[in-house]
């Protein structure tokens, strides 16, 4: 016997109340996602910081549009690289969950009224991994903010180099490197944004390179990972270790700010003469 | 255990029994020499069988080999070292060797990574793994042979930056990004030598300069094997595997265009002749200065830039990888 139409309206009724609810990985606490955008994407139970897509973070600190640039640079598979999936197959059910064609959205808009070239790494995809691709968005953001003599926003999330790309992945250390060179070489100045994860090759070059490091509350920062530490010293270690505000007593970082404070403290830090 | 140590077991067993019979044969005055010989020959021939064709992990255990020449030997047969110390901020790091020198009468700044020949030394130079006040002492002499002059001479030899407790607080990331950025700033030629391990952001903080050389059997990656084999097949003891999916090789290094010249070791690797492998190495290293001591700094910096620029992106056809066999192509 056929489904009855109410029994179908009902059923896709329930699974689009499912899809707007979400899990807290702070409390563990459903939570009704347009609460959570409302909120910053911070949890209204516990205060926990979701992770940001690109895009939200994006519409969150932009007056209006965005001019992206870079974004057909798309990956390989140079390394022909097969694990317990082959590197494109992973790309591709990325690209589809993430709606990205790679970890990092590159461009120009405007905040608070200060035209910016601007990046956001995005841990959705690859868990904001960097391979060649985000390497070249990040080098060409840098060399296009050059060209036009505006400053540079970069918001990191990343696991560090991306594995499936080999040698290849460490050597975006270097190219990103030199492009922040240049960059600041033209007297043009650069804040780099950490948010929750910035560890590993992205840490280790572009995130720290900044003229101003901010880093958002309670994100994690480290090179090493914390397992690799717990594993390598057998013990456990301190609940605050790596966050933003262990960063900021040790001396490594400008300033951790809260999320909803975030753009506006971005927009006096322009005023302030960090735009050009 | 190195399985390269235990293979060449039954080698230096051979080799014991030649000098003996060399021996014998002199002092007794006898003529041992078709025994000799056909010693010889066996011993050529498993030497070949063994050290022929090694598999990328074979490679990574010759990298490692606890008798290979370390940054400390290739040092002491400079014609001159002055060594310096400290990161003027919090100690001297014991991992980094590293101070003026004259290398075929040229003036060099000489950077090193020094692994541990034996457990003690190991324990002093923390297995070779840096801390941030390594990385800051190279940054501090980076900059101070740009504004000299002075061509620097990096030998890469690690398993990776230090990840302990102590180094993050002490913000190794930043050390290691600031010591590329001070790269990044130099106006003097530059040429790093992977002579051992090359291991992730903690090699390439020292190797990221004009010209990359690799020993044969040294190799380069983003991360060791054993840890990429934990994280992508949630089994440490898959090294083996993962090894072969990195492209760590020199050869692999060379043709993806990052190395730009492979430097031959005599059969069996470095240590079997310790003093060839050491002056080709100075050799080559000269060599490469003797051509970027030609270019002016604005030159050198542009050709640094699309160095690594070009890595996996932009060519004539607009953006796309940089394939190996596309490098291939292009140098035919």
């Amino acid at each position: 016997m056929p489904m009855p139409d109410w029994l179908r309206v009902r059923k896709n009724a329930q699974a689009q109340d499912a899809a707007q609810w979400t899990k807290c990985s702070g409390c563990g606490e459903l939570v009704y996602k347009p609460d959570l955008k409302a909120n910053h994407e911070i949890c209204p139970k516990c205060g926990h910081y979701f992770r940001m897509h690109a895009a939200d973070r994006l519409s969150m600190l932009l007056d209006g549009d965005f001019l992206e640039v870079g974004g057909d640079i798309e990956p390989g598979d140079p390394l022909k690289w097969v694990d317990k999936k082959p590197y494109p197959e992973k790309l591709a059910s990325d690209r589809a969950k993430s709606g990205l064609s790679e970890a990092v959205v590159a461009g120009f808009g405007a905040i608070g009224g200060f035209p910016v070239g601007i990046a956001v790494m995005d841990f959705h995809f690859r868990g904001g991994t960097m391979g060649t691709v985000v390497g070249d968005r990040v080098a060409l953001l840098f060399e296009r903010a050059r060209e036009r003599r505006l400053p540079a926003i970069i918001f990191s999330a990343s696991g560090g180099a991306r594995m499936e790309e080999g040698v290849l992945a460490l050597m975006q250390l270097a190219k990103t490197t030199n492009a922040v060179e240049r960059f600041r070489r033209d007297g043009l100045s650069y804040i780099s944004v950490l948010t929750d994860p910035t560890t590993g090759g992205v840490s280790a070059s572009f995130a720290f390179q900044a003229d101003i490091i901010v880093a958002e509350t309670r994100a994690a920062i480290g090179f090493a990972g914390r397992r690799v530490i717990e594993q390598t010293i057998r013990q456990k270690l301190p609940e605050n270790f790596q966050r933003a505000e262990f960063l900021l007593e040790h001396g490594a970082i400008d300033m951790v700010i809260e999320r909803p404070n975030l753009r506006d403290t971005l927009v006096r830090l322009l005023d302030y003469g960090i735009a050009a | 255990m190195n399985p390269i140590v235990d293979r060449e077991k039954g080698l230096l067993e051979l080799e014991r029994r030649i000098t003996e019979l060399k021996g014998l044969s002199t002092s007794q005055n006898v003529d041992l020499s078709s025994q000799i010989t056909a010693l010889e020959a066996e011993y050529a021939k498993i030497q070949r069988e063994i050290f022929g064709k090694l598999s990328p992990w074979e490679r990574v255990n010759m990298a490692r080999h606890p008798k290979r020449p370390t940054a400390a030997e290739y040092i002491a047969k400079l014609d001159q070292f002055d060594e310096l110390h400290g990161d003027r901020h919090f100690r001297d790091d014991p991992a980094v060797i590293a101070g003026f020198a004259k290398l075929r009468s040229r003036r060099v700044m000489v950077i090193g990574q020094q692994r541990g020949r034996d457990t003690k030394e190991n324990l002093r130079v923390n297995f070779g793994m840096v801390k941030p006040e390594g990385y800051r002492k190279i940054k501090r002499l980076f900059g101070l042979a740009s504004r000299l002059g002075i061509p620097i001479v990096s030998l890469v030899d690690t398993k990776g930056a230090d990840p302990g407790i102590d180094s993050e607080e002490r913000a190794q990331s930043e050390a290691i990004a600031s010591c590329l950025y001070a790269l990044a700033e130099t106006v003097v030629p530059s040429v790093s030598v992977v002579i051992g391990e090359g291991g992730s952001g903690g090699a390439l903080a020292l190797g990221m300069t004009d010209r990359i050389l690799m020993l044969e059997h040294s190799i380069y990656s983003v991360a060791g094997p054993e840890a990429a084999a934990a994280i992508l097949f949630a089994d440490a003891t898959k090294a083996p595997e993962a090894a072969a999916s990195l492209r760590l090789t020199s050869e692999d290094i060379y043709r993806f265009g990052i190395a730009d010249e492979v430097i031959s070791e005599p059969l069996g690797g470095a240590h079997r002749d310790r003093d060839m492998t050491i002056d080709r190495v100075l050799s080559a290293v000269d060599r490469h200065l003797s051509e970027l001591v030609t270019r002016t700094p604005e030159q050198l910096q542009e050709e640094r830039y699309s160095k690594y620029r070009r890595v996996g992106s932009l060519n004539t056809n607009g953006m796309h990888y940089v394939t190996p066999s596309e490098v291939e192509g292009q140098r035919r």
